[in-house]
């Protein structure tokens, strides 16, 4: 069995724009999100600056109930709660209030870890013989399933309700999860997304590993310059994406909006074989789960107009087009758009691919491709292989048919999918 | 403190981990936390938290066992009190 999926709901909490009409003026002019973190400075990193999404406390109040809200600390939960919530709702679906749990809607919405704050401030209480004052809420927060579980439950969903968890291709592996899932017949509609934390114990790892730029802490706006030649390691950012993929023949019995079809994708791994590392993705893998992609999805390469990249900001860009370019088998002026959307809210980790696909998408319905900022300087390693009009450094207009979207994490493991605009 | 006003205190405190179909009216001497209020099994041991933070006592397993219904917890607090 193999049925149709498209996507009908799409909700986002990012690091540039809090909902999908201030996200999508972002996007359009290329507004930075990535901004000087005081605490991270107060705490001495060598990079201290970073996307994080700007969450009022009456917004939250808005998502959450008084009981929910007391000793919530736990930023992902947040974030994906309002991501999800919203995309549930732009889907034109309601919260279950009946007695029985929806069965054929479910929840994959993945994380990196989850409530670090909250975890901090048990380990505190822990610590000091003090584990009886711990409460209820510690476990529910810091679980990496917390966060399918407060969106599952707040929906009322019956079928799978679980977190994916792949590093820094987590959002994009959800949405081909749940592709998988409703194309196999076992879901009618899933709810797909992820979220990261924010703060200095996600992102000190990442500094620790002096892979973050320490040059730009008094010019943060341009710190995370994908694809430029004086591009120094990616600006680390949280956040969290949503998408609500539903079988076609749902979404058109419920006359629901549709922003586009999800045509198929691939996930794989390099294995930690010959290049590939922890660390470091080895090209072979990248290259297969693009084509592999592309053909699960039916589509021929060249068919692919408009390519959403991983494209962290790091001395691996020139590699990444150069394994699109042998995965698509197109070079030069021939070569697809192509954008990062990093150079605007970062490298939001785990919740990345799903922001990003947001994004993504959205260029569907807005009718264009939007630009990439910092790239005024093309890295030559790039402009080797495609034409820099490939890069478009104001958002243009065009009506992208398929866009194929990639994310690569943390033990050279690779996602890839494929989107195209909706027709019967 | 007065017994009204002790009693008002345990009210605000239980009144958060009401679910949204029961009323802060609802909530007499009587009523049972779990089988008449509702209230989640998990957020007892918020209430016990909360309730040592309000009146400086410490409850022990045994207490919280105890605390079956509004009016016990009245008891439990009246009697930790006391032998403060």
């Amino acid at each position: 069995m193999s049925r149709r999926v498209v996507i009908t709901g799409l909700g986002v909490c990012a690091p540039n724009g809090v909902g999908l009409s201030d996200f999508t003026q972002a996007l359009l002019n290329g507004k930075s999100g990535i901004r000087h973190q005081p605490n991270l400075e107060k705490l001495g990193f060598g990079c201290q600056v970073a996307g994080e999404p700007l969450v009022k406390d009456k917004l939250i109040d808005s998502y959450f109930t008084p009981l929910e809200r007391r000793g919530l600390n736990a930023t992902g939960v947040v974030y994906g709660v309002i991501a999800g919530v919203d995309a549930w709702k732009d889907a034109g679906l309601d919260k279950n209030l009946s007695n029985e749990p929806s069965w054929d809607r479910g929840v994959i919405f993945g994380t990196g870890i989850l409530g670090v704050d909250k975890f901090r401030e048990a380990i505190h209480l822990i610590d000091d013989g003090n584990v009886r004052r711990l409460g209820s809420t510690s476990v529910i927060q810091t679980m990496a399933s917390g966060i399918s579980a407060y969106l599952g439950g707040m929906l009322g969903c019956g079928n799978q309700v679980t977190t994916n968890s792949a590093a820094c291709t987590t959002g994009t592996e959800g949405i081909i999860m749940a592709y998988d899932r409703i194309s196999q017949g076992k879901a009618e509609i899933m709810l797909t997304g992820s979220c990261s934390d924010s703060g200095p114990y996600v992102w000190g790892g990442f500094d620790a590993m002096r892979i973050l730029p320490r040059g730009y802490n008094n010019d943060p706006t341009k710190a995370s310059r994908p694809m430029s030649a004086t591009a120094s390691g990616f600006i680390p950012g949280s956040g969290a994406g949503a998408l609500v993929l539903e079988s076609l023949e749902s979404a058109q019995k419920r006359g629901a909006h549709i922003y586009a079809e999800v045509l198929g994708g691939e996930i794989n791994s390099g294995g930690q074989i010959d290049e590939g590392s922890m660390t470091a993705p080895n090209s072979m893998a990248v290259q297969r789960c693009i084509s592999n992609a592309i053909s699960n999805s039916g589509i021929k390469a060249s068919e692919v107009d408009v390519i959403n990249g991983h494209m962290t900001a790091t001395a691996k860009d020139g590699l990444e087009i150069a394994n699109w370019s042998k995965a698509l088998n197109r070079k030069g002026k021939d070569f697809p758009f192509i954008n990062s959307f990093k150079g605007v809210i970062g490298h939001c980790l785990a919740a990345a691919g799903s922001i990003e696909s947001v994004a993504a998408i959205l260029q569907f319905k807005e009718k264009v491709v939007f630009k990439n900022i910092n790239c005024e300087d093309i890295h030559p390693e790039i402009t080797d292989v495609i034409a820099a009009s490939s890069i478009p450094r104001e958002t243009a207009l065009y009506e992208p048919r398929v866009i194929a979207k990639a994310s690569f994490g943390f033990g050279d493991v690779n996602a890839c999918v494929i989107f195209k605009a909706f027709s019967m | 403190m007065l017994k009204e006003e002790k009693y008002q205190k345990l009210k605000d405190i239980i009144q958060v981990y009401l679910p949204e179909d029961v009323a802060v009216t609802d909530i007499s001497k009587d009523s049972h936390l779990m089988n008449n209020l509702n209230i989640n099994s998990a957020n007892l041991v918020d209430i016990v938290l909360d309730v040592e933070d309000a009146f400086e006592i410490r409850l022990e397993n045994e207490d919280m066992e105890n605390m079956q219904t509004v009016g016990d917890a009245m008891a439990i607090i009246d009697a930790k009190l006391s032998a403060k």
